[in-house]
């Protein structure tokens, strides 16, 4: 690696610092990223003089040789503007490629200003240039990271939100629950699953609880092990379970792979695992006379 | 008679309640006592309560098997009671279904079991 002179970089971007903006936006729109759709000119702008300023504090305050790292303490401006420069176009829904391609735009203005500076000096030029290269690069991934980070938080926020969502215990009747399940039946929401429903049979002094599956797509050997689990519980706590809504493709399913469901009650509907629950409990459903 | 685990004649049925702390010896004394009285008093079934045990262990689950399995052979019937979330959930998980026991959410559940067979 040439030893490079951070020197000129500075003398550049402290000169031409207007002039650079103005080509950096120019390059941006020869590359098509600039999408005035969702920012407006000066918006565009105020982030590129934003992003620019704190490069340029970066290439003041920290190594820019070999030993060059984003990482470093010297570049904590740049990593937090260019962090609040991706999310913010995120939200609006810039993609990742346009994200890069809109920091990497800043390369060509650069060079651009090296290759007057360094006319008579083809060698340092090569190694200026190299450095701007390597240090536009590293933005350049680092928004990627940035913007992997941004989504996967919002994956995990939604998982969240869905596995509070999707275990509700309702209470039917006095001492008879509910719980319409929904969607997969994984390990992890399973238990989650299960610890719900104990402790409201505990709470409500409950005696039958309705699993209804309606709304599980598939039984495979896992989720029927899952279903058959918190029947046992269920019934180790002093209460009884009847699972519902078990549809004839998924009784086909059942026995083909071999199910045995024990002493398990099973019913086709909720309908009449309400009305068995009722029993149970010594109520019945009567018409009143005249309707 | 073990003096930790007393064992009390409630109707036709008696009624033992096991406490947390309670040990592997004194847990088999228990064993020992509950077999003789569920013979000598001729009961209809034998509730064991265990709303104070909050963690159970392969060795606790595996005596609570036994008793249901001795009170069959002595023609009473065992109701497990009171047992909570976390127990039911580390009981499932070991395996342990507890087949020959019956279970009741509390005592006057298991008496009313009891009285209508």
């Amino acid at each position: 690696m040439p030893q490079t002179d951070t020197a000129t970089i500075l003398r550049i971007l402290e000169v031409d610092f207007n002039s650079i903006v103005e080509e950096w936006v120019g390059s941006q729109i020869e590359e098509g990223v600039k999408r005035s759709d969702l920012f407006s000119d000066s918006e565009n702008r105020a982030q590129n003089v934003e992003l620019l300023r704190s490069f340029a504090k970066g290439v003041r305050a920290g190594v820019v040789d070999s030993e060059f790292d984003l990482k470093d303490t010297a570049w904590e401006d740049l990593r937090a503007t260019l962090s609040d420069i991706t999310k913010e176009r995120v939200k609006r829904g810039v993609t990742p490629t346009e994200m890069a391609t809109f920091v990497l735009a800043l390369k060509a203005p650069m060079f651009e200003r090296l290759k007057k500076e360094l006319a008579d000096n083809p060698e340092g030029l090569i190694g200026e240039v190299l450095m701007i290269s390597r240090l536009v690069d590293a933005f350049g991934i680092y928004t990627n990271e940035v913007f992997i980070n941004e989504r996967e938080q919002i994956i995990e926020r939604q998982r969240l939100e869905m596995m509070e969502l999707s275990t509700p215990v309702v209470e039917l009747w006095d001492r008879v629950l509910t719980l319409p399940l929904i969607g997969t039946l994984d390990s992890a929401r399973a238990q989650e699953v299960m610890e719900n429903l104990l402790e409201t049979i505990m709470q409500r002094q409950a005696r039958v609880v309705i699993v209804d599956i309606t709304g599980v797509g598939t039984v495979d050997t896992q989720v029927a092990q899952h279903l058959l689990r918190t029947a046992a519980a269920v019934r180790l706590m002093g209460a009884e379970c009847i699972i519902s809504g078990i549809s004839p493709m998924i009784a086909q399913t059942m026995v083909q792979l071999g199910i045995d469901v024990g002493t398990v009650s099973t019913r086709s509907s909720i309908r009449s695992a309400l009305d068995d629950a009722l029993k149970k409990m010594g109520y019945e459903i009567t018409k009143i006379k005249g309707n | 008679m073990s003096g930790i685990a007393s064992i009390h004649l409630v109707e036709n049925a008696l009624l033992v309640s096991i406490q947390d702390d309670v040990n592997d010896t004194e847990i088999l004394e228990l064993q020992d006592s509950l077999s003789r009285r569920i013979a000598q008093d001729n009961v209809a079934g034998v509730i064991i309560d265990i709303s104070a045990l909050e963690i159970v262990d392969t060795f606790v689950g595996r005596v609570i098997a036994q008793l249901a399995g001795i009170s069959k052979l002595l023609d009473a019937k065992t109701y497990v009671v009171g047992m909570r979330p976390a127990v039911a959930m580390t009981l499932v998980e070991l395996g342990m279904y507890l087949p020959e026991a019956q279970t009741a959410l509390s005592l006057s559940h298991a008496l009313s079991q009891l009285r209508s067979d």
